[in-house]
C-alpha cells in the first residue's frame, strides 16, 4: 500500500493545493480587473465566483484521508481530553488496571515459561521424558541400555542425573553441580558446543573410560573467564581427573527448568564420581531421566505402547529388580509429572485467580464509567438532538476505555517484566544452583497487550445499554438522569459482584497464610531450631570404603568437643532435605522380593549414634544405636509407627522384631521413633527406617551440631568453630555450613511461594475492594448532596443522614462479602491441596475475613460519610 | 450540509467533464473552468471551487498528473495532464452516459420510444 507515503506527502499535497486556490483566486481578479473592475471589488468578486475556500480546501483534502484512522485519532485526542479533564478518575483507573493487568502479565509469564514454553531445544515439541509408574523419571542404567536399543519409537534415547562433586582446578576444591549423561546425549538434543567438542557415544568404552567433562557457559565464563586455553586442561573431579573438553553454547541449561548446571560428564564415569558403580545395577533406579525425540511417524501413544512391551519384557526377564509398571511419556523440564503436576496446577489456580482480579478491576471501572456516562448524559443527549450517530458515541466511549486499559497494561506490563526478571535472577535455595527462568517473551507481551484490550472492551460495554437507550429529549427536559435509584441498577450488580470476588481473594489468601503458618508450626518430627548443619560428601575428597565411616565418627568426636554444643550426629540425609532415598522392605516372611511384593517403600536415613538427641527426634520405644552397631554385629534398624503400623500392624510389637530388604537382608527393629515429614510439609504419614551408619555406609555426610540451651550460640560462631575444627582433620574437605532452619526454607519454598503470590493477590483484591466502595459511595454522595441538604434543613439527624448516604453501598458491600466468603470457602478446598494446613472450617479464618471486609467498608465509606455530614443546606440550597 | 451545483449535476458528471477538456488540451484550474463555462454555453454555473476536490479525486485514482509550470501568460500554474488510464476511464464513462441519457430519454418521451 502506498498509504504510507501518501502520509509523508500529505503536507506536500496541503501546500500545493492552498497556493493553487490561491493562484487560481488572483487569476480571476486580475481577470475582472482587466474587464474594468476596482482592485477591490474584482477581489470580491474572484472570492464570491470560486466559492468557500474553506470548504473546498477541506473537501479536497479529504479526498486524500484515510477515513477510519483520521476520525479515530479526532476521537482519541477527544478523549486525551476527555480525561485530562478529570485526573483523578484516570488516575485511579489507570493504576487499577495496571495492578490487575500486571497481576495477569507475571502469573501468565511464570506459565509460559514453566508450562507452556517448551524447554530451550532444537525441536523441542518432539522431545519427550519417559516415566515409570510412580518412580517417574527414575531408572536405572541397564534399564536405559534396554529401552534405547529395544525401542523402535525415537530417534535416539538419552539419559542423564542432576549430580553434584567436588571440582578441583587446582586452585582450590569447590562444589560443582552439574549432569552425568550418557553418551549420546548432546547428539540426541541436537546441541553444537560452543567451544572445543562434546563426547559422544563412540567415547563410551566400559565403566570409566571416558573423563571428559564439558563446561557449560556460564560456569567457563564466571570461574575461567572466558579463557579459550582450558580446552585440554585436566581438573580433578571428586579427586579424579578429568579433561575438559568443550564448552556448551550459551543458553543451553539441559534438561532440566530449575538447575543452571556448572558441567556435563559421561555417566559411564559415575563410579569415579559416585565410589561405587552403578552402571550394571539393575534395581539402582538413579538416572534421573529418559529424554529422546520421537520418529516423526509415531504417536505418543504408540510410543507408550513399544516402551510397554519392552516394560513387559524386561519385568518377566528380571523379575527381581523389574516389577511391571507402566510407562508414559512426559515433557521434560519440571522432571516430569513429579514436579510438573503440582507447577501446572498452582500456576493454572494461580491464573484463575488473576483472571479474577482482572474481573473485579473490570467491574469496578464498569461501575465508574457508568457514572461517567450518566453524569455526561446531557452532553450524550445534547450530541444526539444535534444529529450524532449512538456509534459515534459509542465509538467514542471505547476510545476512552481502550486509552485507559492501553496506558494500565503498559503500566503493568512494565511493571511485571521487572519482576520476572527480578524472579529469574533471584536464587531461592543458597546452596543450589536452582532459579526460576521466567524471563518475559513475545508470548508475554502479546498476552499483555490481549488483556489489556480484553478489559478495555469489558469496562467500556457497561454503559452501552444507557447510551443506546437515552432519549435526547427526555435527559434535556428533565436536566439529568433519574433521581436515587429505586431499582437495582447493573452499576448495583457489578458492585457486589466486585466485591465478592474481591472476598474471594482475601478469603484464600487468609486461608493460605493461617495454612503456612500453622505449617511452620506443626510437628516436624525433628527440631530444628539451635542445630547447625554442615554438609559434604567425603567422595569429593577422595574417601572410599572404610576410610568414610571413621573419617565421620573422627569429625563428630572432633566437633564435640566444642563449646556450647551439646550433641553431633551424621546422617548421610536429613528429613526435608532434597535427596531422599526410599527403597522397598520385606516382610520378614517374604520369599518373593519383587517390587510389587514391598509391604511398603520407606524413607532411609543412615545415622550415626545420637543423631535422635541431635535432631531432637523422640524415641519412643527401644533404644537408639551406638558405635557397637558395626559391620560384625547383627544389622539393626530404629523405624517410626507409621513404619510399625504398616509393616507390622502393630505398633507395640514392632520392637524386637524383623523385616527384609530387596536383596534379602534380615533385620530386627531395635527401636521405635515418633513419626515425622520427609519429603514435603503436606505429605500423609510415610513410613521411615534408621541404619547405624556403620552397617549401612554413605560417604554424603550432613553434620547435626545441636546447641546447648534452647537458643543456642550465635550461629554464625558455630558454624565458623565447626569449620575450623573440620579444616583441621582434613583441609580439602569441601564443606557447606547452615542452620537446619535456613536448610528447610528449600521444602517450604513452594509453600512460602504459594502464599506470597496469594497474599499479593488478596492484598490487591482488598484494594480493589477499597476502591469500589468508594468510588460507589463517593458517586452516591455526590449525587444527592442537594438531596441531603434538604433534609438536613427539614432536622434529619446525622445518623439517618448517614443511613440516606451510605445505606445502599453498605448493604451491597455485606452481599458482596457474604457471597464472596462462600465462595471463598469453596475455593480453599483447592488450596487444601498445595498449603498444608490449609482449611477454610477455621472459626479464625471466616472472623479475620469478615473482620477484613468491614474495615475495608469503614475505611472506604469515612471520607464520603465525612462529605455528606458536612453538607451545608444553605450552600447547596443557594447554588440553584 | 447543503449540497452545491456540481453535485446537482450526478455524481461524476464533473470529473467527467473534467477529463473531456483535458484530452483536448492540458489545461490549469481556472483554464479548466473557463472551458467548460463556455463549452456549456454558460449553462452550468458551477461554483468554481468545486472543481478542486473533483481533481483531487482524479489525481487519487491517476486518471489525471499534474505539474507546476508556466502558461502561455507566463503565470505560474499547476497544469493537469490525462493520463493513459484516464483515457481508458472517460471511454467507459462516456458510453455508459450516453447509454443512461437514452434511457432517460426514453422514459421522458414514451411516444418517440414506441415510434422507434
Amino acid at each position: 500500500m502506498n498509504w504510507i507515503s501518501r502520509i509523508f506527502r500529505r503536507r506536500t499535497l496541503q501546500d500545493d493545493l492552498s497556493e493553487e486556490i490561491r493562484l487560481h483566486i488572483e487569476e480571476r481578479a486580475e481577470q475582472l480587473i482587466r474587464e474594468g473592475m476596482s482592485p477591490t471589488e474584482a477581489e470580491r468578486q474572484a472570492r464570491i465566483a470560486f466559492g468557500s475556500r474553506t470548504l473546498f480546501e477541506e473537501r479536497s483534502r479529504e479526498v486524500w484521508q484515510w477515513p477510519t484512522l483520521e476520525s479515530v485519532w479526532a476521537d482519541v485526542r477527544l478523549a486525551l481530553r476527555q480525561l485530562r479533564r478529570s485526573p483523578g478518575f484516570t488516575i485511579a483507573a489507570v493504576l487499577t488496571l495496571a495492578l490487575a493487568i500486571g497481576a495477569n502479565a507475571v502469573v501468565f509469564g511464570m506459565l509460559n515459561a514453566l508450562v507452556l514454553r517448551p524447554l530451550n531445544l532444537p525441536r523441542a515439541q518432539s522431545l519427550y521424558a519417559i516415566e515409570h509408574g510412580s518412580d517417574y523419571g527414575y531408572q536405572s542404567y541397564p534399564d536405559y541400555l534396554d529401552l534405547r536399543d529395544r525401542n523402535r519409537s525415537f530417534d535416539s534415547l538419552a539419559a542423564f542425573t542432576a549430580t553434584q562433586a567436588g571440582l578441583d582446578t587446582g586452585k582450590d576444591a569447590s562444589r560443582v553441580f552439574g549432569y552425568q549423561t550418557s553418551g549420546n546425549y548432546f547428539d540426541t538434543l541436537g546441541i553444537q558446543p560452543y567451544l572445543g567438542r562434546f563426547f559422544h557415544c563412540s567415547d563410551e568404552r566400559g565403566p570409566n573410560s571416558a573423563p571428559y567433562i564439558v563446561l557449560s557457559y556460564t560456569y567457563w565464563h564466571s570461574h575461567f573467564q572466558d579463557d579459550r586455553g582450558v580446552m585440554g586442561r585436566v581438573v580433578q573431579l571428586n579427586k579424579h581427573p578429568f579433561t575438559i573438553i568443550g564448552v556448551a553454547p550459551p543458553g543451553f541449561r539441559g534438561t532440566l527448568l530449575l538447575l543452571s548446571p556448572d558441567f556435563f560428564m559421561p555417566a559411564v564415569n559415575q563410579e569415579q564420581l559416585d565410589g561405587h558403580s552403578a552402571l550394571n545395577a539393575r534395581g539402582a533406579r538413579w538416572v534421573l531421566e529418559v529424554v529422546g525425540h520421537l520418529k516423526p511417524a509415531v504417536t505418543p501413544a504408540q510410543a507408550v505402547a513399544d516402551l510397554n512391551s519392552i516394560g513387559s519384557y524386561l519385568a518377566t526377564t528380571y523379575p527381581k529388580e523389574d516389577g511391571f509398571k507402566s510407562y508414559t511419556l512426559a515433557r521434560p523440564g519440571l522432571y516430569g509429572d513429579l514436579l510438573g503436576r503440582p507447577a501446572r496446577a498452582f500456576l493454572t489456580g494461580l491464573m484463575l485467580l488473576a483472571a479474577l482480579i482482572l474481573l473485579a478491576a473490570c467491574a469496578n471501572l464498569g461501575s465508574l464509567f457508568a457514572a461517567r456516562a450518566a453524569d455526561r448524559s446531557r452532553e450524550v443527549a445534547m450530541r444526539l438532538a444535534l444529529g450524532s450517530r449512538r456509534i459515534r458515541i459509542l465509538r467514542q466511549l471505547f476510545t476512552e476505555s481502550l486509552l485507559l486499559s492501553l496506558a494500565g497494561g503498559a503500566l503493568g506490563l512494565a511493571g511485571s517484566v521487572l519482576l520476572l526478571r527480578g524472579l529469574s535472577a533471584w536464587q531461592p535455595l543458597p546452596r543450589f544452583p536452582v532459579n526460576v527462568p521466567v524471563t518475559p517473551d513475545a508470548n508475554v507481551y502479546l498476552a499483555a497487550l490481549a488483556f489489556a484490550l480484553l478489559s478495555g472492551f469489558l469496562f467500556g460495554i457497561v454503559p452501552v445499554r444507557q447510551v443506546l437507550s437515552a432519549n435526547p429529549y427526555e435527559v434535556v427536559k428533565s436536566g439529568s438522569s433519574a433521581g436515587p435509584g429505586r431499582r437495582w441498577t447493573v452499576r448495583d450488580l457489578l458492585l457486589v459482584l466486585q466485591i465478592a470476588i474481591c472476598a474471594v481473594l482475601v478469603t484464600s489468601s487468609i486461608v493460605a497464610v493461617r495454612g503456612l503458618v500453622r505449617s511452620l508450626h506443626s510437628n516436624f518430627g525433628f527440631e530444628p531450631r539451635a542445630v547447625m548443619m554442615a554438609d559434604t560428601d567425603l567422595k569429593m575428597a577422595g574417601y572410599i570404603g572404610d576410610r568414610v565411616p571413621a573419617m565421620q565418627r573422627h569429625m563428630i568426636e572432633a566437633v564435640e568437643t566444642l563449646p556450647g554444643v551439646a550433641h553431633v550426629a551424621a546422617a548421610n540425609s536429613t528429613p526435608l532435605g532434597g535427596v531422599q532415598v526410599k527403597p522397598p522392605v520385606f516382610k520378614d516372611e517374604a520369599h518373593d522380593f519383587r517390587p510389587a511384593n514391598a509391604s511398603a517403600t520407606t524413607f532411609q536415613y543412615d545415622i550415626s549414634p545420637n543423631y535422635f538427641q541431635a535432631a531432637g527426634t523422640s524415641l519412643l520405644a527401644g533404644r537408639a544405636f551406638s558405635w557397637n552397631d558395626d559391620k560384625n554385629a547383627p544389622r539393626v534398624a530404629v523405624v517410626n509407627r507409621e513404619f510399625a503400623h504398616q509393616v507390622f500392624a502393630s505398633i507395640p510389637a514392632a520392637v524386637g522384631s524383623y523385616f527384609r530388604l530387596s536383596d534379602g537382608t534380615r533385620i530386627q527393629v531395635v527401636g521405635l521413633v515418633e513419626d515425622g515429614k520427609y519429603m514435603s510439609l503436606t505429605e500423609s504419614p510415610q513410613t521411615a527406617m534408621f541404619f547405624p551408619l556403620l552397617q549401612s555406609p554413605s560417604s554424603q555426610t550432613f553434620l547435626l551440631v545441636r546447641s546447648k540451651g534452647d537458643a543456642g550460640r550465635d550461629p554464625q560462631q558455630i558454624a565458623e568453630a565447626v569449620r575450623g575444627k573440620l579444616r583441621l582433620l582434613d583441609a580439602g574437605l569441601p564443606l557447606e555450613t547452615e542452620t537446619w532452619s535456613n536448610d528447610l526454607d528449600a521444602a517450604m519454598f513452594p509453600a512460602r511461594l504459594a502464599t506470597i503470590s496469594l497474599s499479593v493477590l488478596g492484598i490487591m483484591g482488598a484494594m480493589l475492594a477499597l476502591t469500589g466502595i468508594f468510588g460507589m459511595a463517593a458517586y452516591s454522595v455526590s449525587k444527592r448532596l442537594r438531596d441531603l441538604g434538604i433534609r438536613l434543613a427539614l432536622g434529619a439527624h446525622r445518623r439517618e443522614l448517614l443511613q440516606a448516604a451510605l445505606g445502599r453501598p453498605l448493604k451491597l458491600l455485606a452481599i458482596g462479602s457474604a457471597a464472596g466468603l462462600l465462595l471463598g470457602v469453596l475455593a480453599s478446598r483447592v488450596l487444601a491441596l498445595l498449603v498444608y494446613q490449609a482449611t477454610p472450617r477455621d472459626p479464625l479464618v471466616l472472623a479475620t475475613v469478615v473482620l477484613a471486609m468491614s474495615l475495608l467498608g469503614l475505611a472506604a465509606t469515612w471520607i464520603p460519610a465525612q462529605r455528606a455530614l458536612s453538607v451545608d443546606p444553605l450552600i447547596l440550597l443557594r447554588e440553584e | 450540509m447543503t449540497d452545491h451545483a456540481a453535485r446537482d449535476l450526478f455524481p461524476g458528471a464533473l470529473e467527467m467533464m473534467v477529463l473531456e477538456s483535458l484530452r483536448r488540451q492540458p489545461a490549469h484550474g481556472y483554464a479548466l473552468v473557463q472551458h467548460i463555462r463556455q463549452r456549456s454555453n454558460n449553462l452550468l454555473q458551477v461554483e468554481e471551487g468545486s472543481l478542486y476536490p473533483a481533481l483531487q479525486r482524479l489525481l487519487k485514482a491517476r486518471l489525471v498528473k499534474a505539474e507546476w509550470g508556466l502558461s502561455a501568460t507566463n503565470r505560474r500554474v499547476r497544469t493537469y495532464q490525462i493520463t493513459a488510464s484516464g483515457l481508458r476511464h472517460l471511454e467507459r464513462q462516456i458510453s455508459s452516459f450516453e447509454r443512461m441519457f437514452e434511457g432517460i430519454a426514453l422514459v421522458l418521451n414514451p411516444r418517440k420510444a414506441a415510434t422507434k
